[in-house]
């Protein structure tokens, strides 16, 4: 058994610890939003948070993760109660297929969290390890930038 | 029946199969196009909401279904706007005025009286009691769809027009929304042992190797050279089937020589030849000029594995695929599989931007191959990573050999295009094979490869012919016949190779001739919208300050009538060249005609641009040995955020005009817009695509 945090609950895992995290948060955990992309590290598809920095789960070992905290795309918000930055990718219409937003929303998260008032340069170097094919990019770069501006105002209110 | 109803409306004449009043007070649109990224789904809403008077709200889409949606073949070449929103907008209108003429006759009126709003009916502004809900019937439904109705004037239409957000994007921001994520009861996971290449045979395979180095649990299905794993635990099934090539041996693999990835080999391959245009010889009139340009073959690139769910209880096989086409995967499912078409539903569900034909549809063989075996489970099969890059068709490469006869002013007066390429599409429906079918015991026929007829906007023949007043224009079309691996459907086809190698051309006509590149054109372009969207363009991008060649930095054009005949888009394209390629900005006009949603055209602009420049800068398969070697996003790299230039997409409204899509105009002329970019800035030119850091080089040592 393996325990750890996730989105904010305590949860136990029975899996052999060099299952992937990845693995575990889709089909014993049935969070689908990280999605598989290549299992290489190399499309950011699958980026979740682990005490608040972005980790690619398709190669993490959920037993390097016991103990730790665990932030999913489903841990930030919802379809009918949206993160600021899940709205911002709304407003924005900042996608076409969709399937590198989850991930790239983790990235952005995490950037926000520590810098709220991060420049173009910063968005795009917290982003670029994350791969989009439809060419979303411009939008995607946009809706970071209004989320920071959403997210100050709110904490100014 | 009128040959000039869209095709859809010609093959589905059934009202209902279109169009039903759900007792909830929401109106099903059922279409045979699907959501592939690009929101048609929520283009066609709007049409639908318009032409019935009903809030977009209630339009609930279902969407690529062989068992409730009518049959519109494949989503493709940018025609879900063209012709399944003319067939939607058609067919509202109908049923709309089927309604208001019966309630008419009741009330003794005009049906012109008649009015809707939000479905619920009004006479001469009045309250009738009467709504779409309460008042339609099955008569309302009987009849064939007859496509006469008059729809709406586009100056009445409300939804039609607006911004309206995407219907799927809020699921795909926060959690499951893909064919991926689907469970269902009883499932099994999948991953296959993929024949190398058709003829190879599996000589020997050591299971008992597998099992030591993948101690889960998992059983091994396998049907003649088609070996899959498979089991409960997804974990298990995916590390068995990355372990399992190192213990399979193959007998008759081919082998890729290390010439055969560039373009250049296709010149001289065997081929099928034909001439189109004039049939007059070439003109020797001198001076004659030449130039080759190519592109080499490049991937989807999918950024999701393909992936299918296929289970087969009580005789009947239902399938869940990301696939184009659900009516035409059905009757591939058929032919594979040897069962009647009725024993086989195909839906659609949510993948990855796919971009053409890629291995969408193959997964699905795979999936139902596998649970005729181990029937009454679900199984769902995703293909890995390397299996993706390693087996889905391909854009093939293109070479192209322009030749021009100039008269005294330097102009075209003779126009030749040579074009070699292997086949564009390569379908099933047209004489393709599905991936699994030649691994199983009784193979298909050898591929048969065909290109689609330019009626269709032609493959490798698509924009060959140059948009400008040239008198004479013959396009000679190679169609190579065995290219190294299998090709097909790419967006755009043969247009971003074809529109690179015209636009380019014109340019180094105009430097010969010493007139500027845009002025060149313009003084051989008659159509007006193309003028306007050039001028309007030079305006933007401050054409007329544009510095001379050989700075470092330079300032580009090119355009193009997608298929000649579908949306215009023109793209001027600013970069720095040091080492690479810097792409600065981007500035694109674009006439699509009547726009359904603006925001979701200047998506598809913007997207169209950047996965364009993606390939014009980077993108190259590599090959070698029994195959494909550009198997990760580092031997196959795409543009990535930090080269992302800002956009200036501007859509000309010409609401008078029929719609157009505009998910592939802009393919051909980003394309043809950084290589004259790059020459301007160079002072030298680069033909051949992708213009790398090596290309760079070498032009400069020139």
């Amino acid at each position: 058994m393996i325990a750890l945090q996730v989105n904010g609950r305590q949860v136990s895992v029975t899996a052999e610890a060099a299952t992937p995290l990845l693995d575990v948060l889709r089909n014993q955990l049935e969070l689908k939003g990280s999605r598989y992309g290549c299992g290489l590290e190399q499309c950011g598809s699958c980026m979740v948070l682990v005490d608040g920095e972005p980790v690619y789960a398709c190669s993490r070992e959920i037993g390097t993760v016991a103990g730790r905290s665990v932030t999913t795309i489903e841990g930030i918000g919802s379809v009918a109660q949206p993160h600021p930055l899940q709205q911002a990718f709304l407003d924005e219409q900042a996608g076409q297929c969709g399937y590198c937003l989850s991930g790239i929303l983790m990235s952005a998260k995490a950037l926000l969290d520590r810098n709220p008032s991060p420049t173009r340069a910063d968005i795009v170097a917290a982003l670029d390890k994350h791969l989009c094919r439809c060419g979303a990019h411009p939008r995607i770069l946009r809706a970071v930038e209004k989320a920071a501006a959403m997210l100050r105002k709110g904490s100014r209110s | 029946m009128s040959d000039t109803l869209p095709l859809s409306i010609q093959t589905n004449r059934r009202m209902d199969k279109w169009l039903r009043f759900n007792p909830d007070r929401t109106v099903r649109l059922a279409v045979g196009k699907v959501e592939l990224g690009q929101g048609n789904v929520t283009a066609l809403a709007q049409i639908a909401a318009d032409e019935l008077d009903v809030s977009l709200d209630r339009i609930a889409v279902l969407s690529g279904d062989t068992q409730d949606a009518p049959d519109e073949g494949q989503t493709t070449s940018s025609q879900s706007i063209e012709v399944s929103g003319r067939s939607v907008r058609l067919v509202s209108a109908e049923l709309r005025a089927r309604v208001l003429e019966r309630l008419a006759r009741r009330l003794n009126c005009s049906p012109a009286e008649l009015s809707v709003e939000d479905g619920v009916i009004r006479r001469a502004g009045s309250p009738t009691g009467h709504d779409y809900w309460n008042f339609s019937t099955a008569e309302d439904f009987a009849p064939d769809i007859e496509g006469t109705a008059t729809p709406k004037p586009h100056t009445a239409y409300r939804v039609v027009g607006k911004p309206v957000p995407r219907r799927d994007l809020p699921a795909k921001v926060s959690g499951a929304a893909f064919i991926h994520d689907m469970v269902r009861p009883d499932m099994l996971h999948a991953r296959i042992l993929r024949q190398p290449c058709r003829g190879a045979h599996l000589a020997s395979f050591d299971e008992a190797a597998v099992r030591r180095a993948e101690r889960g649990a998992f059983r091994v299905v396998r049907v003649g050279d088609f070996l899959a794993f498979v089991g409960a635990d997804e974990t298990v099934v995916q590390r068995a089937a990355a372990v399992a090539p190192l213990h399979a041996r193959w007998e008759g693999v081919r082998q890729i020589g290390a010439d055969q990835q560039e373009a250049s080999s296709l010149v001289g391959a065997p081929s099928n030849d034909r001439v189109l245009g004039t049939d007059q010889p070439a003109s020797e009139t001198q001076p004659i000029v030449t130039a080759s340009y190519s592109r080499p073959y490049v991937a989807h690139a999918s950024l999701a594995p393909s992936c299918a769910l296929a289970e087969f209880r009580g005789g009947h096989l239902s399938v869940w695929s990301h696939t184009q086409g659900v009516y035409p995967l059905r009757a591939s499912l058929a032919n594979v599989l040897g069962i009647a078409v009725d024993k086989i539903t195909v839906r659609h569900a949510h993948g990855a931007g796919c971009y053409g034909h890629n291995g969408a549809d193959d997964v699905a063989v795979d999936a139902a191959v596998i649970a005729m075996q181990v029937p009454d489970q679900c199984i769902r099969v995703q293909w890995r990573r390397e299996e993706e890059f390693g087996f889905e068709p391909l854009g093939t490469a293109m070479h192209v050999t322009l030749r021009a006869a100039l008269d005294n002013a330097g102009k075209p007066v003779d126009w030749t295009a040579d074009i070699w390429a292997a086949t564009h599409v390569q379908r099933p429906s047209t004489g393709g094979n599905m991936l699994t079918h030649e691994a199983l015991p009784t193979p298909p026929p050898d591929p048969r490869p065909t290109d689609p007829p330019e009626a269709n906007g032609g493959g490798g023949t698509r924009n060959a012919f140059a948009l400008y007043d040239f008198p004479v224009k013959r396009v000679v079309h190679h169609l190579v016949l065995q290219p190294p691996v299998r090709t097909s459907a790419l967006r755009g086809l043969g247009a971003l190779p074809n529109v690179f190698a015209i636009e380019c051309f014109m340019d180094e006509l105009a430097e010969r001739a010493g007139v500027d590149p845009l002025a060149y054109r313009m003084s051989m372009l008659s159509d007006p919208r193309a003028r306007r969207l050039l001028e309007t363009l030079a305006q933007r991008c401050n054409w007329s300050a544009r510095g001379p060649a050989g700075s470092g930095r330079g300032l580009g054009l090119g355009w193009a009538r997608y298929k000649n005949r579908a949306a215009y888009a023109a793209v001027a394209v600013e970069v720095e060249v040091e080492q690479e390629v810097r792409l600065r900005r981007v500035w694109c006009t674009a006439d699509a005609g009547l726009v359904i949603n603006p925001d979701g055209g200047r998506n598809q602009l913007e997207g169209g641009i950047l996965q364009a420049a993606s390939m014009t800068l980077k993108e190259q398969v590599r090959m070698a040995g029994d195959g494909i070697t550009s198997l990760d996003w580092e031997s196959y790299p795409i543009l990535r955020f930090s080269e992302v230039p800002e956009i200036d997409t501007l859509i000309i409204d010409a609401p008078d005009q029929p719609t157009l899509g505009m998910g592939e105009c802009t393919f051909g002329p980003t394309a043809a817009a950084i290589g004259n970019a790059v020459a301007h800035a160079l002072g030298t030119r680069i033909r051949d695509m992708p213009l790398t850091r090596e290309r760079i080089a070498a032009a400069l040592l020139q």
